[in-house]
């Protein structure tokens, strides 16, 4: 089956990521769609994981490694969403500007 | 040969990751969007299957859909947000779809460039490699995943200290 049908998918994945990001207000929306595009990224290293067979093995060992770190980074990020929730009532990505001058 | 199977099963998950996926970044309601993500996420997961990776499948089944999502709904129910598309989309997604689309275009246009003509081999009679994902994880990768632990550790501790009440 040709590698590109595999990266196309993630190209797309990637993008509807990045569209998430950029059209949320939610700040727990915009880490749903920050996980997408680590899934995208994830399926690149599966991919050319399996393209390699055998000596590929280590792509797959960074995908681990990509979901222990996506794990902890939604523990943090969920932390820090719910603290400012708690100050400020409101977790719209649009009224955190206090550090903008 | 089992190609014209894995093709079918491809274009199935395929289908399914988009509409899921596209269904996270426009839903209206905030517990839909994260249920949406639990079906592209078991997508990826049968997409690795798809891949001979089982090892990394299940890992995805476990801490994705069994964790993330629920810490996501967690998350989401702590924080009441309104629901409806003024108070969750801002006013820049024409912008956003625009930046996203042009993306894809090069993206896809690059990889499908740089590696055209090469395919998998999915039908592989060595059998599974999750034995060779252990290996390997525990030679040549055993400080990574040392190192991986101890941040686990650091964002459990930071989370709990960030989150508490004083």
């Amino acid at each position: 089956m040709p590698v590109s049908y595999f990266l196309v998918l993630s190209a797309l994945l990637f993008s509807i990521g990045v569209y998430g990001v950029l059209a949320r207000q939610n700040a727990v929306l915009v880490l749903l769609s920050i996980e997408l595009m680590l899934n995208a990224v994830n399926i690149n290293l599966v991919a050319f994981s399996a393209l390699l067979g055998q000596t590929g093995v280590p792509g797959q060992v960074f995908a681990l490694f990509v979901i222990a770190v996506a794990a902890a980074e939604v523990g943090i990020g969920l932390a820090i969403v719910i603290l400012i929730f708690r100050n400020r009532q409101s977790v719209d990505v649009e009224e955190m500007s206090l550090m903008k001058w | 040969m089992a190609t014209i199977g894995h093709q079918i099963v491809f274009w199935i998950i395929a289908v399914v990751m988009t509409v899921a996926a596209v269904a996270v970044v426009t839903a209206r309601n905030v517990v839909h969007a994260a249920l949406y993500l639990v079906g592209a996420l078991m997508s990826a997961a049968a997409l690795y299957i798809l891949l001979l990776a089982q090892f990394v499948a299940w890992v995805q089944v476990l801490v994705y859909v069994g964790a993330i999502v629920v810490l996501m709904l967690f998350g989401l129910m702590l924080t009441n947000a309104p629901i409806g598309r003024a108070s969750l989309d801002n006013n820049q997604r024409f912008l956003a779809a625009v930046t996203a689309g042009v993306l894809f275009l090069v993206t896809s246009f690059i990889m499908v460039r740089a590696f055209e003509g090469q395919s998998i081999d999915l039908v592989r009679e060595q059998g599974t490699l999750t034995e060779s994902v252990g290996e390997v994880i525990f030679s040549a990768y055993v400080l990574p995943f040392e190192v991986v632990s101890v941040l686990l550790l650091a964002a459990l501790v930071g989370a709990i200290v960030i989150a508490k009440r004083d």
